[in-house]
């Protein structure tokens, strides 16, 4: 008993002595521990740069993978520094909260992953793809299937779509692409982080529904592109508004982003009609409120948030986007997340100088 | 003094878990109000659509309802030829040996692993065995985890059957052996009806722990939320359900995703209370 309470009391010591100890970030202030969550989606990125984030800046980041829309709520809430979103906040959403600010962090896409017996190359088409996760395209050998995929050998099998059980933001890129390819899709079950999808099986998470693909056969579904790339499960190109067939890939996916971008960066570049742009590519979003003085926060943690998107919009960190399979974003989206960087204030005086 | 110290700190642990009950049911009435609000009661539960178009929100708990009954019935039925045997081989034929020892110690270790284990070995070996006998097509289902379901049960059937069919008197048993009964015989007339109600209690007992399990549904099911047209099929319990949406759920659907816990905590305690009533009852006789 005696060493219990002993070896108790060294650890609380310990603590107490680590904690205490003043840790201070390159800038002198004390380093500080943020804490977000949201987005599944980005998560192989935030990983590599929050660590990275935290040797260069000394401050600790700590990001819980909820979902999109755990993430909004969170911050609805109040209880997190920043949420990761893959769908901007909608207007009506934006008026229920305290004004906020949308950051991109980086470019993804949303891949189409399949797996079937002895296949690793697949064309579909935006509509061929609404048609199976309606269900109106039942089986492997489909004719349309067959005339896009001539020399591919599709198996007289029945298609299992996969499809997210929770809310997701892949799930509102997804379905906001449906949506634009198809009006039979728009008409009867449109965009959203859940939709109701009338056939398949669901699970939970990007890393869940990778899962489900890679351990089933002929089943078809929609992942980050990370997640189908670590399971190594193959995915399928698809047809742009020019009619090219493309493979997401750091090139297509910023191909995406060419056209025009909003000053708040809340936009949709799914099907986009630039040359040799994969048409499921999105940005991903952190949201912090404008004002940071909320719950109790210090001016040094508002302070550690902003040094952290900057970060994340720093070349180095940008860098890293292509080594996990996402895209840097472009240089316009920066300028403009520097520029609402600036607005943000903590009791109403600007945090960045 | 001392005594009385001793009086007033049991009375306050013992006041604290009624009013943690309390509190919960108080927290879920209070948050499943809305919802039952917007619906009425009887058509929450019994509407099938669990829709989220935007601004026309429909939320009913059947298919949710019907999931979970059906998976909790089906692992009950599977549950029997192997918790029955067991409890048996514990309690009658093995009665006091170093292997029945054994065997209700491994029995009993079944319950101690955590159901994450129970939902990856499902994932990962029951359901490609489905896939493979070309029982479903996609593996999961109501199938899949009433099976995994009826080993996690196993052990709070087995175990508690044991002890009642052990309480069976040795007078009645070697009555009947003395009148020359077989023993399959002396269990079939002997010590079912002597043991029978105590044993019942404990697969209601059983019942209640697969009601409410989550983690391994939630892997296995296939998380659609539609009412299951046949046993291969998928669907949602009402703990996977929650489990699924309640990160993301907000207003009506945060309401509507309380109100059927709300549901699950009242057929819980409902099966509870029959169990224990059946135990004791059993006890007496």
């Amino acid at each position: 008993m005696k060493k219990i309470i002993q070896s108790v009391m060294t650890l609380v010591i310990a603590i107490a002595m680590v904690s205490c100890s003043g840790n201070s970030n390159k800038d002198g202030r004390e380093a500080q521990e943020l804490s977000g969550a949201g987005a599944t989606f980005p998560l192989p990125f935030y990983n590599v740069v929050f660590e990275q984030f935290g040797q260069v800046n000394g401050d600790q980041v700590a990001y819980g993978g909820i979902g999109s829309g755990g993430g909004v709520r969170n911050l609805r809430d109040k209880i997190v520094d920043f949420a990761g979103s893959d769908a901007y906040l909608s207007d009506k959403e934006m008026a229920e909260m305290a004004p906020v600010v949308h950051i991109p962090t980086c470019m993804g896409a949303v891949v189409v992953a399949y797996n079937l017996d002895g296949v690793d190359e697949l064309k579909l088409t935006g509509e061929l793809v609404a048609d199976i996760f309606a269900g109106e395209v039942k089986m492997w050998n489909d004719t349309r299937l067959a005339e896009l995929n001539p020399g591919v050998k599709l198996p007289n099998e029945s298609i299992i779509p996969v499809y997210r059980s929770d809310g997701s933001g892949t799930t509102f890129v997804f379905t906001d692409y449906l949506t634009k390819v198809s009006p039979m899709w728009a008409s009867k079950y449109g965009v959203g982080k859940s939709v109701n999808f009338p056939s398949g099986q669901a699970a939970k998470g990007n890393p869940g529904v990778a899962g489900v693909i890679k351990q089933t056969k002929n089943t078809i579904g929609y992942v980050g592109s990370e997640y189908a790339f670590a399971q190594k499960i193959p995915y399928a190109s698809i047809q742009n508004q020019r009619g090219e067939f493309v493979l997401p890939s750091s090139a297509t996916i910023s191909a995406a982003a060419s056209g025009d971008i909003p000053a708040d960066t809340r936009c949709s570049i799914t099907n986009s009609d630039a040359a040799g742009a994969y048409p499921i590519s999105t940005f991903t979003w952190m949201i912090i409120y404008k004002e940071q003085n909320y719950s109790d926060r210090t001016k040094e943690q508002a302070m550690a948030t902003l040094d952290l998107l900057k970060y994340i919009l720093s070349d180095e960190a940008q860098g890293i986007t292509s080594e996990v399979h996402y895209a840097p974003l472009p240089a316009k989206a920066k300028e403009l997340s520097m520029t609402n960087l600036k607005a943000v204030t903590y009791d109403g005086v600007s945090i960045m100088q | 003094m001392n005594d009385k110290i001793y009086k007033i700190l049991l009375f306050t642990a013992a006041l604290i878990m009624p009013i943690v009950c309390g509190g919960v049911v108080y927290a879920l009435v209070t948050d499943a109000y809305e919802a039952f609000e917007h619906f009425g009661f009887f058509k929450f539960l019994t509407s099938s659509e669990w829709s989220y178009t935007d601004g026309a929100e429909q939320y009913g708990a059947l298919p949710f309802i019907t999931g979970t009954l059906m998976t909790t019935l089906l692992a009950l039925v599977f549950c029997i030829p192997f918790s029955l045997p067991v409890a048996l081989f514990v309690g009658e034929y093995f009665k006091g040996t170093r292997i029945a020892a054994i065997l209700s110690t491994v029995t009993d270790l079944l319950a101690g692993i955590p159901s994450i284990i129970y939902g990856l070995w499902g994932f990962y070996t029951l359901r490609p065995l489905i896939m493979a006998l070309n029982i479903s097509p996609q593996g999961s289902g109501i199938l899949t985890a009433s099976l995994v379901l009826a080993i996690m049960i196993v052990p709070y059937a087995a175990s508690l059957s044991a002890e009642f069919i052990k309480m069976v008197p040795n007078d009645l048993k070697e009555g009947a052996y003395s009148l020359g009964a077989t023993r399959a015989e002396v269990i079939r007339k002997v010590v079912f009806p002597v043991a029978g109600s105590g044993v019942f209690s404990s697969y209601v007992l059983a019942i209640g722990r697969a009601l409410g399990e989550t983690m391994t549904v939630t892997m296995l099911i296939g998380n659609t939320n539609n009412i299951p047209d046949s046993i291969t099929s998928t669907g949602n319990s009402m703990a996977s359900i929650i489990a699924n949406q309640f990160g993301e759920a907000s207003d009506l659907r945060f309401s509507s995703l309380i109100a059927i816990g709300l549901v699950l905590f009242f057929i819980t305690a409902f099966i509870n209370m029959i169990g224990k009533m059946m135990i004791k009852r059993a006890r007496i006789s």
